[in-house]
């Protein structure tokens, strides 16, 4: 049976960036420039991208702009009638190549913050004067006249701050704010025991959320979820294996989920080698953990198997060892515990963190 | 009153799936057929007016009924900001 099309194109134009945010989503092992698809294959990648029933581009990274070619992959993006969102870091890019972008058929744009102020903020993102670009950056967005949502990474050490985070990006006059705890792998794992909020912030955070949403009703929409550390029930990870979305990282390999390097035993295929219908109908990557035939107890044959589709592989993996175990975030798990364990273990945490860089030895954590 | 998308919202045909949705920031709405047929018409030019006499046109339907619809169906894409104004 053919799989539905997927929604969304997730793209890693690169992993260069120039800030050092100790959860960054991008592998231990960053990839080097020189392996980037160049201009060509990404343009070919979004017409295959939109043959294939793909509505929406997410620009990604690292810091996207560090592409010199950006401006003309939009334009390739919006020619082949796809919605562009940018993620961005806001860090590498003046009001003239906005401008170009905009121009070029850019629909939308999310900008990250580290946190509220400056102090904190660049001290997680590891890059001195770092946020007082951000903010400018933000400026510069609304001048243009484009859409913009502010995302927020939240942890323990800004969650407290989540308040100000609103007021932030009310004044900077975001339509969206998306409020994201950190999910832990890769090098958030590294970092697990600095970033796990406790129970009394999260508490507090999901009453601030409440009211603030009914609070800016039609001027500012909240993306809110509970963390999986604290939860009962684990989330459709990205809507479910190869269901939903597709990344393409910067060499070009197609993965269900911009983690599932992080599995063992894992081939992914490229988009050098086969075009991207043919990955997401039929690659073995692809095929592993789509729909429920993988699962085992207690997920198989559970009522919650097709609306969370066994939860994340990848936090299932990076707890327990084994990919294909039921997500421990749900109740039913019988890793479950080893949620509790983590946040126990967080409350002391020794020495500093550990900031995404290039080429580190491979540190173990559990 | 010209009804018109906010920005970072637009009404595309959907081919891979056989339907019309409004791609927004982050997420994809899915109008029903008669909600497809009104924003058809919203292009930044056309006034309320002139959409509801061309849709009572085309659908031989009793002006104020169709005006009396539309209104209420505007409103709510407003509120979710996806129409502007």
């Amino acid at each position: 049976m053919t799989p539905p099309p997927p929604i969304g194109l997730l793209a890693e134009l690169t992993h260069r960036c120039p800030l050092r945010c100790p959860y960054c989503s991008n592998p231990l092992a960053l990839a080097a420039a020189d392996g980037e698809l160049t201009t060509a294959d990404w343009a070919r990648v979004f017409r295959q991208a939109a043959e294939l029933g793909v509505l929406q581009l997410h620009l990604s990274g690292g810091e996207p702009a560090a592409r010199r070619d950006l401006v003309e992959l939009v334009s390739h993006a919006a020619g082949a009638g796809l919605y562009t969102n940018l993620i961005t870091s806001g860090m590498m890019l003046d009001a003239g190549r906005l401008a170009a972008l905009a121009e070029a058929g850019l629909d939308h744009v999310q900008l990250s913050v580290q946190d509220s102020e400056p102090g904190s903020a660049d001290r997680i993102a590891g890059f001195p004067g770092g946020h007082a670009r951000k903010l400018a950056f933000a400026g510069l967005v609304t001048q243009a006249g484009l859409p913009f949502t502010l995302n927020a990474v939240v942890h323990r050490q800004n969650l407290d701050h989540l308040g100000e985070i609103v007021a932030l990006a009310l004044q900077l006059g975001a339509k969206r704010l998306e409020v994201a705890h950190v999910q832990y792998y890769g090098w958030a794992l590294l970092n697990r025991d600095h970033l796990l909020p406790t129970r009394d912030q999260l508490d507090r955070a999901t009453v601030m959320v409440e009211q603030a949403r009914s609070e800016h009703r039609g001027v500012l929409s909240i993306d809110y979820v509970v963390p999986d550390y604290y939860a009962t029930e684990p989330k459709a990870c990205m809507g479910g294996w190869g269901r939903q979305v597709m990344v393409v990282n910067p060499t070009g390999k197609v993965l269900p989920c911009h983690a599932a390097e992080s599995l063992p035993g894992m081939v992914f295929e490229s988009v050098l080698d086969r075009d991207l219908a043919s990955i997401w109908t039929s690659s073995e990557a692809f095929e592993m953990y789509r729909g429920t035939g993988w699962m085992r107890g207690p997920c198989q044959g559970c009522v919650n198997a097709e609306r969370d589709w066994g939860g994340c592989r990848c936090q299932a993996f990076a707890l327990t060892g084994d990919a294909t175990a039921t997500d421990p975030a749900c109740r039913l798990s019988r890793d479950h515990s080893l949620l509790d364990v983590a946040v126990q273990r967080a409350a002391a945490p020794a020495g500093d963190f550990i900031y995404r860089e290039r080429a580190r030895v491979k540190t173990s954590v559990l | 009153m010209v009804p018109q998308f906010a920005r970072g919202h637009r009404l595309r045909e959907d081919k891979a799936r056989g339907r019309w949705v409004i791609l927004a920031p982050e997420r994809v709405f899915e109008p029903d057929d008669i909600a497809t047929e009104v924003l058809l018409l919203v292009d930044g030019v056309r006034t309320f007016d002139e959409i509801v006499d061309a849709l009572a046109a085309k659908f031989a339907a009793p002006r104020d009924a169709i005006a009396a619809d539309v209104t209420v169906m505007l409103a709510d894409l407003r509120e979710r900001q996806v129409l502007a104004g």
